[in-house]
Order: C-alpha cells, then sequence, then structure tokens
C-alpha cells in the first residue's frame, strides 16, 4: 500500500514532467522542421523536403553584414563581461569587505530589469552626451546585461576554491600576481571559458538593447527582426534561426561541460590534481 | 644573461607584491569590485537617475524644457491610452508570472524530490529552450498560433474543427501563453534552489507525527520553499510587464502593451520626458505589485505552518 502510493504521485509528476518538458521543446522543434520545407508559409501537412531556404542564406549580403556585425559585438561583449566578472566574482568570493551585498545586488540588477528600461535609460545618456549610435554603444549595453550571467558562472566555478592552495604559494614566495596566473588561473579556466560562451551567446540573441543603440549597423536579431515584416521571408528566417539555435545548443553545452568540470575541480579533494 | 635579469625580475616585483596581501582584506575586496560596481553605476544607474529627471521635464519640438513639472505623469496615469495599456501590462504580467510559476513548480518539485542523480541532466534540458532566440520564440508561437499556422491547419488536417480558430493569435492570451513559455526556466530554477534547501528529515518528522502526504507538502514543503517561489515570481514579473517584441509580433492591436508605447515616445512621436515617464510610472508600479505579492505569499506561507 504505501509503495504504491509512493509510486503514484512520483508517477503523475513524471508524467507531467515529461509534457512539460515538450511544452518547452515543441515550440523551438518547429523552426528546423519549416525550415526544411518546401512550402512558403509554416503549416501542415508538410509538403516536401529542401535545403533552398538555407542555400539562399549565403547569397544575402545584408545577412553576411549583419552575421559579421553580431560576431564583433559578441566577442567584444564576452570578453569585457567575463573581465568584469572575474574582478566582481573573485571579490565576492574571496573578500568579505562593507557593502559586499548592496554592490552584488547592483551589479546582478540588470537580470531582472525589463530590458527596454535598460535600454531607453542608456538611450538618453548616450543622445544627451552627444556620442551616436554604434555598434560600440551596442557593446556597451551588452556588456551590462552580460555581466550577470558571467557573474553567475564564474561564482559557481570559484566558489568552494580551496584558498590554502592560494596561502600556500604566497608562502612559498610567490607573488600576488604570480599567485593567481600559477595557481589560481588553471583552476578557474572552465569557468572563465564557460562564462564567455555564455555571454556571447546572450548578445548573439540579445534584441531590444540592440534595437535602441544601434546606428545603422544591423546585427543578426536586429536582420531578423526586418525580415519577419515580410511573410515571403519567413521560411529564410526559419532556415537562419535553426542556424543560430544549434550555434546556441553547441555552445552552451561547451559551456555546460566546462562549468561542471570547473566546479568539480575547485571543490574536490584533490584540488589541481583531481 | 638576459634571462637572468628576467630571472630577477619576479624576485624584485614580489616585495611590492606582498604588500597588498597585509593590507585589510575589505580594502582588497573592494578594490577588486570597483570597476564593474563603476560600469553598473555609470551605465545603470546614473542613466535611470537621467530618466527620472527626463519625466519633469518639457518636450519642445526639438528641445528639452528643464522646469520641474509633474504634467507628464499626469498624462501617464489619465489619458486613457496609457493608463489602458498600464493596466493591460500589469494584468498581463500578473498572469503570466502567477502562471508560470504554478506551471514550473511541480516540474521543480519533481527534479528535486524524484531526479535522483539526473538531476543536472533535467535543469541542462529545461534550460535549453530559454537559451535560443528569444525573437526566434515568440516567432515560433506565430507560426504555430496564427490562422493559418501550425495549430489551426493541424487540427483541421485532423478534422477536429472546421475552420481556423481566430482567437488564438492577436490578443492578450497569445502574449501570455508566450510569455509563460519564454520564462518558464527563470522560475524552475529559484525553485528548485529552494526546494533544495528543504530539510528531508522535516518531512519525515511531519509524516511520522500522522500528517498525509499532501498535508505535510502544505503545511512543510511549500511553506519552506515559499523564497524559491517569490523569488521566481519577482524574476518573471518584472521583466515582462517591459516586454516589448512578444506584443509586437503576436499581441496584435488587442495585445499592445506599455513598452510598445514608451518605445513609440523615444521613437516616432519623439516625446523623450512622456517617455521616460511611461518608464518610470511602469517600474513604480510594478514593484508595488511585486511588494504586495511577497507579502501575500509570506503571510501565505507563515499561516499555513
Amino acid at each position: 500500500m504505501s509503495g504504491l502510493k509512493r509510486l503514484v504521485p512520483g508517477g503523475w509528476l513524471s508524467v507531467y514532467a515529461v509534457l512539460y518538458v515538450a511544452f518547452l521543446y515543441v515550440p523551438v522543434l518547429f523552426l528546423p522542421v519549416f525550415s526544411v520545407n518546401t512550402a512558403a508559409t509554416p503549416k501542415f501537412p508538410l509538403s516536401g523536403f529542401t535545403w533552398k531556404w538555407y542555400e539562399g542564406l549565403p547569397h544575402t549580403p545584408e545577412l553576411l553584414n549583419a552575421a559579421w556585425n553580431s560576431l564583433v559585438v559578441g566577442l567584444s561583449a564576452s570578453v569585457l563581461s567575463t573581465v568584469f566578472g572575474i574582478l566582481a566574482a573573485r571579490a565576492i568570493t574571496r573578500y568579505r569587505f562593507p557593502g559586499r551585498r548592496p554592490i552584488n545586488g547592483l551589479i546582478m540588477a540588470p537580470l531582472v530589469l525589463p530590458e527596454i528600461i535598460v535600454a531607453i535609460s542608456m538611450l538618453l545618456v548616450i543622445l544627451q552626451l552627444g556620442l551616436s549610435l554604434s555598434l560600440f554603444t551596442v557593446v556597451l549595453g551588452h556588456v551590462l546585461v552580460c555581466i550577470p550571467y558571467s557573474m553567475t558562472v564564474l561564482t559557481s566555478g570559484f566558489e568552494g576554491f580551496d584558498r590554502s592552495l592560494e596561502e600556500a604559494s604566497a608562502d612559498l614566495g610567490e607573488s600576488a600576481f604570480g599567485t593567481f596566473r600559477r595557481v589560481t588561473l588553471p583552476m578557474v579556466t572552465p569557468a572563465i571559458i564557460s562564462s564567455l560562451l555564455v555571454s556571447f551567446t546572450i548578445s548573439l540573441d540579445e534584441f531590444i538593447i540592440a534595437f535602441f543603440l544601434t546606428g545603422t549597423e544591423a546585427t543578426l536579431p536586429i536582420y531578423i527582426w526586418g525580415q519577419l515584416r515580410f511573410a515571403a521571408k519567413l521560411p529564410g528566417v526559419l532556415a537562419l534561426g535553426t542556424l543560430l539555435l544549434v550555434a546556441s545548443f553547441v555552445l552552451l553545452s561547451i559551456a555546460e561541460v566546462l562549468r561542471r568540470r570547473a566546479a568539480r575541480r575547485t571543490q574536490s579533494e584533490g584540488g589541481l590534481y583531481a | 644573461m638576459t634571462a637572468a635579469a628576467e630571472g630577477s625580475a619576479p624576485l624584485a616585483a614580489s616585495r611590492p607584491g606582498r604588500k597588498p596581501l597585509l593590507q585589510s582584506e575589505s580594502a582588497q575586496g573592494l578594490a577588486l569590485i570597483t570597476p564593474t560596481f563603476l560600469y553598473a553605476l555609470v551605465l545603470l544607474v546614473l542613466p535611470i537617475l537621467v530618466v527620472i529627471a527626463h519625466s519633469f521635464w518639457t518636450q519642445h519640438y526639438l528641445t528639452i524644457d528643464r522646469t520641474f513639472t509633474l504634467e507628464n505623469y499626469r498624462i501617464a496615469l489619465t489619458e486613457p491610452i496609457y493608463r489602458d495599456l498600464l493596466w493591460r501590462s500589469l494584468y498581463i504580467s500578473l498572469v503570466t508570472s502567477v502562471a508560470t510559476v504554478v506551471l514550473a513548480y511541480p516540474n521543480a518539485y519533481y527534479i528535486s524530490f524524484h531526479g535522483g542523480h539526473r538531476k543536472g541532466l533535467w535543469l541542462f534540458l529545461i534550460t535549453i529552450p530559454f537559451w535560443t532566440s528569444y525573437l526566434l520564440r515568440v516567432m515560433s508561437w506565430k507560426v504555430i498560433l496564427g490562422y493559418n499556422g501550425v495549430l489551426n491547419s493541424g487540427l483541421m488536417g485532423l478534422g477536429i474543427i472546421d475552420e481556423p480558430i481566430t482567437a488564438l493569435l492577436y490578443n492578450s492570451n497569445s502574449v501570455i501563453i508566450t510569455l509563460v513559455h519564454a520564462w518558464a526556466a527563470f522560475a524552475i530554477l529559484p525553485i528548485f534552489v529552494s526546494l533544495e534547501k528543504v530539510d528531508r528529515t522535516l518531512i519525515e518528522a511531519a509524516k511520522d507525527l500522522g500528517d498525509g502526504p499532501l498535508r505535510s507538502f502544505l503545511r512543510v514543503t511549500l511553506p519552506l520553499s515559499a523564497p524559491g517561489v517569490i523569488s521566481a515570481l519577482l524574476i518573471v514579473m518584472i521583466p515582462t510587464v517591459g516586454d516589448y517584441v512578444t506584443p509586437k509580433l503576436v499581441g496584435g492591436k488587442d495585445g499592445v502593451m506599455i513598452a510598445n508605447a514608451i518605445q513609440a515616445q523615444f521613437g516616432k512621436a519623439s516625446n523623450w520626458p512622456l517617455g521616460a515617464a511611461l518608464s518610470v510610472t511602469t517600474m513604480i508600479v510594478v514593484t508595488a505589485m511585486a511588494g504586495a505579492a511577497v507579502l501575500i505569499i509570506r503571510r501565505a506561507a507563515r499561516l499555513a505552518r
């Protein structure tokens, strides 16, 4: 009896969990499905298999341009946000200082603010200062929204970090910088790479801030946004979306594997040698 | 020879390098966090202050009159278009956040209590769709819910309906469905974390003292996971109130939200102060709503115990 009782809630729950995950995945999976469908409008029944929507992509100069812009913005934003993230995550996990919580709260705030508020407030300041909108201003905005994600990844990598290893290195005469470079850095490298990948993905997908803060240059989401107005362009957008989806999935899987490795490396008994 | 010179350099550098180690912990921590803190201060706090200042000014064609006025707030709160947009945005974000949390809770519970050694995999699976482009996820809902869309054409193909259901797209409901889907991962993670922290022996104790599974869940697990429910609610409620893409793509004219009006003031309408006042009003009202929700949940959790 009690065995049955224990089984049933878990049983129903597991059915629910599977349905819920399906709800999360099905809309996303329509992108690849309709990107290889011959019909120009996405509807059932499927009309036939084709690669033609993908083949059209490399022959669209605006798209290539937008992809290049996204790459430049993504690389700059991910490097900068990771550098800022490293400094802050290190401070948060390693030191106690007054104002630690409110400062951390402020740095994490973009995570819970509506993006439109972040975007328009930066827009106002940039225009007030007489700066012109460009990819550079997009990078400034993206760094701000990427830092909280970098922080999350990096703090989980830095936490549980065995401080005695650093102390040992200092006792053995290594300078603070030397200790960081030769002891700390190798242990946290996976977390750093993971932070780079995560913030690159965020920047690659971010629309609102780029929409407000870019001048004439489009990033990929802005290009997609422009295409969405034309129903005839939809299959091409679906194809592009599928490629972005695959790229995000690959980048994030690598990031997740690295983050776990970092967490294991810093937390296990063996330290560096684990 | 140069090697010797290089070799001595770190030794010399190690002396001044040691000094910071002797300094107080707080000074080092503060020094380390200052660049990031300054970045957030200059690019987030300062801009928000500028927005607040603008909300008290007036736009005169191309120039801005900096005499203090509350006119923008009067317009934001009393003009029917803005008032209705604000109410609708609050309604949509409230329904979305409650629905997201209610739907996410059982899943987070399942992962925490029945996930076994596959917890990490479950969480990873749940976060993957969330990482795909927001724009594209919204667009796929448009494709699904549209007049000639996947759902209508699929249901018609199966013979369940004879003509397309028009109520699916371009209203508040389609916005809510899309947002509930988009924010799922944000709700599951905090609830999962707080469920992980629930002391399992307390549940055992409740059982030993005669509480059934439902009673022990309502009196022990649910109240103890209230912090996770609260953060999940806030993390969904506050950003969704200002969503721009979803209402624009799937909202139609009955699903327009306040962010679309804010964007118009910074774009075509070119009335920055009014746009600023709309932003500030939205932030204040959603904060008040979020605060009320937190109080209600805390109270409920206390009463349940």
